[in-house]
């Protein structure tokens, strides 16, 4: 299973488009590093200006790790594209390159095969949220430096001393990991649909905008149905950046996640077992 | 010994019979052809021995084994080239050769590598990527791919489609080597009638996914003997009047159109004298000249059935 899982891993990172990703993620990180470092200051003022005329606000609070908070909210949201463009090929592309027929006539397993291009492209969606993670906080800390971490919620403030959050966000790109694998996973079982991995890329990002957008609606009917969408979880990560925070509804979450992940990579193997390859 | 053992092999896709009660055998160093015209049912039958179709009915042998519960240990020992030869193009040749020998298996270092690259004359571009290669240099190495793991069965699917001359001729010269000079076992398809003649030791003509004929290449194509093509007011009832007599042995192929025959030109005679003392009532038999007229009319003559029935 290694040698198979290793061959996968080499496919993904011989392909050029495995970088667009990782080069997208750089540049938007550095260019929303580069905007705040120019002008943050009055952003930030015209961001907090509700909280100062109440309260006294000190200290340096553009600094790392708002700087970070602030790109995983812009960012965690269009990484699904960059994470399906690689989900989404694993078995498709193969389909429309012809090399799928080939990998079948080999001695390997149908639901081994699959089971590794699930884990290689996990492996992908794991290296794109460390480099996520180098370039928003670390080099966020090199830029801007460490102060306690201010979040701005719909209806209070939290406030987070500095010492109080390298755990968090630990736990939160853990979180995200999670909620990017249970997208890869849903790219993976539409890619065994398709000839052309367009097909599951585009299936995937409108799976994703339309429980997106009914997770978010306030009617009741699209409440009753918003704890079972996958992208009504997606956003837990946030959690670890609550005071105190609440374990409970995290874990749901991840749980949550997780099931969809075994039921869309088992549905994929079940499925792909008896499929006819016909590309 | 037999190598490929199939019967009553069927596959349907909905209403489509791809392929129909399909049977037939490939003994050990058999350069087995198999020949029908495009949408035959050749690759379908290649893609179920090959375990990318799943089979609606019947049962596959290899090397003696049951296809389907001994999967993997059977493919370990079969080379394949399906159609066109794809490959992974923004990889290099070796790279290519490299990834596809350890799927199946054989640990190779970078020197035998380069002597299976060489086997098909690509080892001076063994580290350029394949976007860049010809169809012909794409085919080659896809024959090194097949070939990587030196395999006992070979199955070449339409293995000089889209080549020039030079590539068919070399393509035709790799299967023989293979053949004479490493005893493999070798089941290719094609549509040309030709193509076959010249590599086959053995055929088997498929149309419509139906079996048409099967038989020794030579026997097939024995100047001595001539195909004879008999037509009569009630075909079935020749067909069951003939099949209890010796004449039988010599029936190719019976169908509501035509009974055809393969003998020495000496004894049509007395096919003739028996057929009307068996009370058949001629309108007319006729010699074939050529098998390829005969896989022809074989083949138009199903289509002409199939055409009126519809």
């Amino acid at each position: 299973m290694w040698t198979i899982l290793q061959i996968e891993l080499f496919k993904i990172f011989r392909r050029p488009r495995t970088y667009i990703a990782f080069v997208a993620i750089s540049a938007i990180v550095l260019l929303i590093q580069l905007a705040l470092y120019v002008d943050g200051n009055s952003y930030l003022n015209f961001v907090i200006q509700g909280l100062t005329q109440n309260f006294e606000v000190n200290g340096t609070i553009l600094n790392g790790y708002f700087v970070c908070y602030f790109i995983l909210q812009t960012l965690l949201i269009h990484v699904p594209l960059l994470i399906a463009l690689v989900a989404g090929d694993m078995i498709a592309g193969e389909a429309n390159m012809g090399t799928l027929r080939i990998l079948i006539t080999k001695p390997v397993s149908r639901t081994r095969l699959m089971f590794c291009k699930f884990l290689a492209a996990l492996i992908y969606t794991l290296l794109l949220l460390v480099w996520m993670a180098l370039l928003s906080l670390f080099c966020s800390l090199l830029i801007f430096g460490k102060g306690d971490l201010l979040i701005l919620k719909s209806d209070n403030a939290v406030i987070l001393s500095s010492t109080d959050i390298m755990w968090r966000y630990a736990a939160a790109f853990a979180f995200a990991a999670i909620a990017m694998s249970a997208v890869a996973a849903l790219a993976f079982l539409l890619s065994i649909f398709a000839e052309n991995s367009i097909g599951p890329i585009v299936a995937t990002m409108s799976i994703v905008i339309v429980f997106t957008i009914l997770s978010t609606m306030d009617i009741p009917f699209f409440k009753n149905i918003r704890p079972y969408l996958f992208t009504a979880h997606m956003l837990g990560w946030k959690g670890f950046f609550s005071d105190p925070v609440n374990y409970k509804m995290i874990g749901k979450s991840a749980a949550i996640l997780m099931l969809h992940i075994v039921v869309f990579v088992g549905s994929a193997m079940a499925i792909f077992r008896r499929k006819d390859i016909l590309s | 010994m037999e190598v490929i053992n199939v019967r009553s092999l069927s596959k349907h896709f909905k209403d489509i019979k791809a392929v129909e009660n399909l049977s037939f055998s490939v003994n050990e160093a058999d350069v087995y052809g198999f020949l029908g015209q495009n949408g035959a049912g050749k690759s379908t039958t290649i893609r179920m021995l090959l375990t990318l179709i799943e089979p609606t009915h019947g049962s596959i042998e290899i090397f003696g084994k049951d296809l389907n519960s001994h999967r993997a240990s059977i493919l370990r020992e079969v080379g394949a080239v399906i159609e066109r030869p794809d490959l992974y193009k923004y990889l290099t040749a070796f790279e290519n050769l490299s990834i596809f020998a350890r799927l199946s298996e054989a640990k190779l270092n970078k020197s035998q590598l380069m002597e299976q690259l060489d086997m098909v004359g690509l080892a001076a571009r063994a580290h350029s990527k394949v976007h860049t290669f010809s169809q012909g240099m794409k085919q080659r190495l896809g024959l090194a791919v097949a070939l990587v793991h030196n395999p006992k069965l070979i199955m070449l699917d339409e293995p000089t489609n889209g080549l020039d001359p030079q590539g068919i001729a070399d393509i035709r010269k790799l299967i023989l080597f293979l053949s004479r000079e490493k005893k493999k076992t070798i089941l290719v398809s094609s549509h040309l009638l030709s193509e076959i003649e010249q590599i086959a030791t053995r055929m088997l003509i498929i149309d419509r996914g139906k079996k048409i004929v099967e038989g020794d290449v030579k026997e097939l194509f024995d100047p001595s003997r001539m195909l004879i093509d008999l037509k009569t007011t009630d075909n079935s009832e020749a067909i069951s009047k003939i099949a209890v007599t010796r004449w039988n042995e010599f029936v190719q192929t019976a169908n509501e159109k035509s009974i055809v025959f393969k003998m020495k030109q000496d004894i049509v005679p007395q096919l003739s004298r028996a057929l009307i003392e068996m009370n058949i009532e001629i309108l007319s038999i006729q010699p074939r000249h050529s098998l390829e007229e005969y896989f022809l009319s074989l083949t138009s003559a199903n289509s002409h059935v199939d055409h009126s029935s519809n």
